[in-house]
């Protein structure tokens, strides 16, 4: 099994508070993520792509392909803005971490095709540091022909 | 268990693909392409799966791991050009990934007996890109 991982990093804004809660649970729960101005973070995006090298190219995706499939999927999106402002998909979502590898997660999956549809491979894991002590990690499915040997489907993994 | 040591190499290299045209390997190929190479400090981190031994603690004595990739790829690829100097990447195009299973290769026989295996290759071509090589989960 073969995989490669690209790093990719961007600056956001974003403040934790859920609208379900009072102004004091808010506080309780998520601290300093609760301050009313927000604040941000230099988040490092890794990208896992796994499945079948081409044998002529020797290549589980060209790189600079990647590249502008993050640059215009994602980073377009994120860095630079404030999250809970700018980016559509936390208009009513907290912008917790773990919501942020959700919603690239599904970003991910929802345009591979239109980048890399004549390629064998897949993309296999997002996993988002928001700081260098918090890490949160999502295994996105394999298509159905690698189905049988995806060990880990849609679990986030948290690491604090 | 799993335990991980890491070594670094310092080498050249370019990616074309000899059935391509100029403008077709800088497409695919990005600035990896350039014909006379750039090179990279590769870091590699090589894991092994077993168990401590009962009486020494030690799934690896960490010497024989040291020596086995000074030998096996240390050695032979550090502060070469590997298009021309290190086989087979006169005819295996040198990406990272082709790297890192020629690593995989050269290491598998050597890192496998009745203590621990060759688990997992991790190959750096700089700090934002890496490639893994994984034991199928079924081997």
């Amino acid at each position: 099994m073969i995989s490669l991982t690209r790093r990719y990093h961007f600056p956001a804004s974003h403040r934790l508070h859920s609208r379900h809660l009072s102004e004091a649970e808010n506080s309780r729960l998520y601290g300093k993520c609760n301050n009313p101005f927000g604040h941000g973070h230099d988040y490092v995006l890794e990208l896992t792509v796994s499945g079948k090298l081409n044998p002529e190219t020797g290549l589980l995706v060209p790189i600079a392909r990647l590249d502008s499939f993050v640059a215009e999927k994602i980073l377009r999106l994120f860095a630079y803005r404030n999250i809970n402002v700018d980016v559509p998909q936390f208009a009513d979502v907290v912008p917790t971490t773990e919501n942020m590898v959700r919603v690239i997660g599904d970003l991910v999956r929802q345009h591979w095709g239109e980048f890399f549809g004549d390629l064998p491979s897949y993309p296999s894991r997002v996993q988002i540091q928001e700081t260098d002590r918090n890490g949160f990690e999502l295994y996105l499915a394999a298509p159905e022909a690698e189905a049988s040997t995806a060990q880990r489907n849609e679990s986030v993994m948290v690491h604090a | 268990m799993l335990i991980t040591r890491k070594a670094e190499f310092s080498a050249s290299h370019f990616c074309r693909a000899a059935a391509l045209s100029d403008g077709e390997n800088f497409a695919l190929f990005g600035e990896e392409a350039h014909p006379a190479g750039h090179g990279h400090n590769f870091v590699l981190e090589v894991s092994l799966e077993g168990e401590p031994d009962p009486i020494t603690g030690m799934i690896v004595d960490l010497k024989d791991l040291k020596d086995i990739l000074e030998r096996e790829v240390v050695s032979p690829m550090d502060h070469r050009f590997l298009n021309y100097e290190v086989e087979p990447f006169a005819k295996v195009i040198p990406t990272t990934a082709n790297i890192a299973l020629e690593i995989w290769r050269r290491l598998e026989k050597q890192l496998q007996n009745a203590h621990f295996r060759l688990a997992r290759v991790r190959l750096f071509e700089t700090a934002d890109l890496y490639v893994d090589v994984l034991r199928p989960a079924n081997a």
